[in-house]
């Protein structure tokens, strides 16, 4: 496993720094798609310039990363595109680990026997899973997604690099680091938050404590877990002030990420829309969209309670589809995971469809944006029709994947080949 | 979503689709041609008209009585050019400052890649003479430009003499709200691309120009004048700009609403409007109009000296005077006249030209296609890959038996072809340069191409394969080329149109199993080059100037070595698009047809 993975290491490398060297760089640090205002380097760099010259980062409207990613520039900005690489590096090696982690634990379910015996097709043998953390680290090295938000030196591989921490101290079983890892996290960008769900109901799993809400075991290990978060954040969000010596940051950081002022063009879904709307309807359209980030995670964590790694994916997914500024590197941390559902690929109906939509969209971003921005001759709606369909692209993909878990699950029980009453072949009717 | 969740409704309209899939893709070719014939038929065109209204209510009358002196300006032009040798630089500005304009010049200098044998040039320099005319009723934010090339020989001097009586003229009215630029370009659109290269602050293609002194504001539209006698018939308007670029219809508009007006004879693609649609001569005149467009917008060069302008969101066209043996003549002064009301509805613009269409077809000057009309003849045709697609990979899906191990030889052996093929792209983009200045002889385009043509063969038959991997490779071909001719589509529906037309059909019928030398024989007719070459010839015919196969070859070439040149100098991209992309997706589809 080391040789394969370290030689895709190089090849990633060399092609990231193949692309630093190149004058695709610039070109690529500028697309719209690649970095938000949120994660532009050439805000960052702003950042750094205002810091140097004493005068607060957050006084113009510029800068809007978190106190402590600037004052790890502050010492790295020479080795920049070093510390991007070794984030990107760092995280698809940490997500493989935590892939090849899960999977022991996956032998001991084939082991179980528990299933009927004509599901045995649905369990993968354990040749299959061996190079499932091989794929895992090909789809988030190689992705081009990836590349270009590393090329671009966007700062979501750092963010997407603290998750993965955060993922794999979280099935490492490490309750504190966990938290750590949580709380930093939503201090870079308040969405992961959702993924406190997840965590909790996997390290519950681990440690037998039953999902139960009449149980104090179930309370008192919340408790403890929300203390230790809530402390870190507090240690962290004290040290930033410290750092800092004012409290700026707050409104320029997390107003700017739940209130959304800047609509440049993205590929998200609130640009156009907020661009569009009447003043005095924006603070309750403004409250719709955000708590439409947070709300999946009470009916996803009911349902997938008893699936909490599958939970992580989809928030991941959820996060990186409605987030307010998101870009293709969070994309590319979701679907880094793919290749980990690979045993779903017999469910999944619309597979061939959805890849269509997203190539075509991937490859019609650049040309409209052209053709609005440059040519003159289309128009914003051109942009944001291929920004909606990239989206519901994504969202049936997520969907996809979710039903063909479900169905799976529901065939490891039933058995697969469902028969009717009279004896023929049944169908399953989604309601 | 009934259909996408509902299994056995999903499941009868896949096996519809493969059953039929040949049968709906000729269906679907054939709606798409007939779609795209129907267009040129007046019945299914929409009347033009103003969207402008700052253009359209406003009234302004035209009382421009100079031509004959303007022509005699001209006649002098052409004198201190005759003597100069080139433009007569000092006689301009004198002319110009005379006229009442600040006059400025700018200098450039260029090389080209190679000697360009249709003009004669290899090391260009000029000088560009522009003269501005400030706006007396407003801050001077916003500008028009009059430009008229200085064009060796005797072209175009009456062009210069009445763009220098229109200066004159246009001094002394009191109504003007944008700075009005006359611009005099040396060398036609090299010229122009210096001074707008200048204007903008920007330097895309590596020319040598000198800072432009005066600026006015914001360029807003702009003309191009060619005229070449001192009487005309007819006055011609010319669209197509860099990469199929058009600028907004309501400039068409403008000049069509004009020559109503006034009563000038107007042409577009040389050809007369006519009335009977319902004729059969009728609607193939209308279709010879639309295709002559159709043509030129494939070709994504410039037509005209405006077409640069449009890179920088300027609405531009050219006119062109046209004399010919009609009986109806128009003089100088009814032309200044027409260019005297256009400049003044131009100037009543409060904003820049974009209430009307940008994407749009015409079969005749009075009606037009818009994208909404003409984008369903394309989706046709790209219907088919896509039903393709879904074919192999309902194909691919559903094996006799599965084995999972297939899957990681397969990478490698699609990435091998998709690898090479790019690299014989590359090669060809930048070969024809090198070899260029190697050997100076004859231009190498098609040796080149003989060359990669064989390499290829040589290695696909060389190369073994899987029945599945050619099916992983048609797939990837085919989405490769239907996101390729789509994106294509969006920026120059001409250009997609007819690669869609001729590199459909290879990709939907080309398997390993059909006869070897007949589909190969098919496969070099349908190949981009051979697209050019039917595309040259069928121009000529268009045009009423058939020629024979030697002078079509010859054209041919020249055409390819023209392409190269409008990429090296202008930027324009429909040369790397056909090496870089298109020929190396055609080549994969080669590789399937060799396939053992």
């Amino acid at each position: 496993m080391a040789a394969p993975l370290t030689l895709l290491l190089l090849v990633a490398v060399t092609v990231r720094a193949a692309l630093f060297r190149s004058s695709l760089s610039e070109l690529i640090s500028e697309r719209v798609e690649v970095v938000s205002p949120l994660t532009a380097w050439k805000r960052v760099i702003e950042g750094l310039a205002l810091l140097d010259l004493g005068v607060s980062p957050y006084s113009g409207d510029v800068f809007h990363e978190t106190p402590l990613t600037i004052y790890l520039f502050h010492f790295l900005v020479d080795y920049a595109e070093v510390t991007f690489m070794v984030s990107v590096a760092g995280s698809s090696v940490v997500v493989t680990y935590l892939i090849l982690f899960q999977f022991r634990k996956q032998k001991f379910a084939l082991e179980a026997d528990r299933y009927p015996l004509d599901c045995l097709e649905l369990i993968r043998s354990p040749k299959e899973m061996y190079y499932i953390p091989l794929k895992v680290a090909m789809f988030y090295l190689l992705n081009p997604f990836t590349i270009l938000s590393c090329v671009a030196k966007s700062t979501c591989g750092l963010n997407n690099a603290i998750i993965a921490l955060f993922i794999l101290s979280t099935i490492k079983g490490n309750v504190l680091l966990s938290a750590i890892f949580l709380s930093l996290a939503t201090y870079q960008s308040i969405y992961p938050l959702t993924l406190c769900a997840p965590a909790l109901l996997y390290l519950m799993q681990r440690q037998y404590i039953p999902v139960n809400f009449r149980r104090a075991s179930f309370w008192w290990f919340i408790v403890q877990y929300a203390f230790m978060y809530l402390g870190s954040l507090f240690v962290i969000i004290c040290l930033s002030f410290f750092l800092l010596g004012s409290w700026d940051y707050l409104p320029s950081v997390y107003g700017f990420i739940l209130s959304v002022p800047d609509l440049t063009p993205n590929i998200g879904l609130f640009w156009y829309f907020f661009a569009e709307m009447f003043e005095h309807f924006r603070l309750f359209f403004l409250c719709v969209f955000q708590i439409n980030v947070f709300f999946y995670t009470i009916p996803l964590s009911i349902k997938l309670k008893e699936h909490p790694v599958f939970l992580i994916f989809m928030q991941l997914a959820v996060i990186s589809i409605f987030k307010s500024y998101p870009t293709v590197g969070d994309i590319s941390l979701y679907m880094a995971f793919l290749p980990v559902w690979s045993h779903l690929h017999r469910f999944l109906r619309n597979i061939f469809l959805v890849s269509c939509v997203l190539l075509a969209c991937s490859a019609l971003f650049p040309v409209l944006w052209h053709l609005w921005i440059y040519a003159g001759s289309a128009n914003s709606n051109f942009y944001y029709a291929i920004t909606l369909l990239f989206n519901v692209a994504q969202i049936l993909l997520v969907s996809d994947y979710f039903y063909a878990f479900l169905r799976r699950e529901h065939h490891l029980t039933y058995g697969l080949y469902l028969k009717r009453k009279d004896g023929s072949e049944a169908t399953l009717v989604l309601k | 979503m009934g259909l996408l969740s509902d299994p056995n409704r999903r499941r009868a309209l896949i096996s519809l689709l493969t059953r039929l899939n040949t049968p709906i893709c000729i269906v679907c070719y054939m709606a798409g041609v007939a779609w795209f014939m129907g267009l040129a038929f007046e019945p299914f065109t929409l009347r033009t008209y103003m969207s402008e209204n700052a253009m359209g209510s406003t009234m302004v009358e035209e009382r421009f009585p100079a031509g004959e002196r303007a022509l005699a300006t001209g006649r002098e032009f052409s004198a201190h050019k005759k003597r100069t040798g080139g433009m007569p630089v000092e006689w301009l500005m004198k002319t110009m400052q005379a006229k009442g304009l600040e006059v400025f010049t700018q200098r450039f200098s260029r090389t080209l890649p190679f000697p360009d044998e249709n003009k004669e040039r290899y090391m260009v320099r000029g000088t560009n003479v522009y003269g501005i005319l400030r706006a007396p009723r407003a801050p001077r934010t916003e500008a028009l430009v009059l430009s008229a090339p200085c064009s060796p020989g005797d072209n175009n001097n009456q062009a210069v003499g009445l763009l220098l009586g229109l200066a004159e003229y246009f001094r002394n009215q009191i109504y003007w709200a944008k700075d009005i630029i006359f611009l005099v370009n040396e060398h036609d659109l090299i010229g122009m691309q210096a001074w707008l290269e200048g204007y903008h602050h920007t330097n895309t293609t590596g020319m040598d120009w000198s800072p432009l002194q005066g600026r006015g504001g914001s360029i807003q539209a702009a003309l191009s004048l060619e005229l070449s006698s001192d009487i005309i018939t007819s006055l011609d308007l010319v669209l197509e700009g860099l990469n199929g670029q058009l600028p907004n219809l309501d400039l068409a508009n403008l000049f069509y609403a004009f020559c109503q007006k006034i009563g000038v004879l107007c042409t577009i693609q040389g050809k007369l409007q006519r009335n009977d649609w319902d004729s059969v001569s009728g609607y193939s005149h209308a279709v010879q109009t639309m295709m002559l467009m159709v043509m030129k917008q494939a070709s994504g060069r410039p037509w005209g000296d405006h077409g640069l302008f449009l890179r920088y969101h300027i609405e531009a066209a050219t006119i062109k005077g046209v004399n010919s043996f009609r009986q109806y003549k128009t003089d100088a002064t009814t032309i200044g006249r027409l260019l005297e009301g256009m400049y003044r509805k131009l100037n009543n613009l409060l904003e820049r030209l974009h209430q009307s269409y940008f994407f749009y077809l015409m079969p005749s000057l009075s009606h037009f296609v818009s994208i909404g009309y003409y984008m369903p003849a394309f989706g046709l045709l790209a219907v088919i890959l896509l039903l393709r697609a879904l074919d192999l990979w309902v194909q691919l899906s559903t094996p006799p038996q599965r084995t999972e191990d297939g899957s990681s030889p397969g990478v490698l052996s699609l990435l091998t072809p998709l690898v090479i093929s790019h690299l014989t792209g590359v090669a060809l983009y930048m070969l024809p340069i090198r070899f260029q200045e190697m050997a100076v002889e004859h231009f190498p385009v098609s040796e080149t191409e003989a060359v990669v043509l064989t390499a290829i063969a040589v290695y696909t038959l060389l190369s073994p394969g899987t029945e599945q991997g050619w099916r992983v490779l048609k797939l990837v071909a085919v989405l490769y080329l239907a996101v390729l001719l789509g994106c294509t589509a969006l920026i120059n529906f001409s250009l997609g149109f007819i690669l869609a037309l001729t590199l459909v059909p290879v990709a939907a019928f080309v398997t390993p199993h059909v006869p070897k030398v007949l589909s190969a024989f098919i496969l070099v007719i349908l190949s981009p080059a051979c697209t050019l070459l039917f595309s040259v010839f069928f121009f000529q015919e268009l045009q009423e100037m058939p020629i024979s196969f030697q002078d079509g070859w010859l054209l041919f070439l020249s055409v390819i070595s023209q392409g190269i040149l409008d990429h090296s100098l202008y930027g324009s991209l429909v040369y790397p698009l056909i090496t870089l992309l298109v020929y190396p997706c055609w080549l994969l589809f080669w590789n399937i047809l060799f396939w053992n």
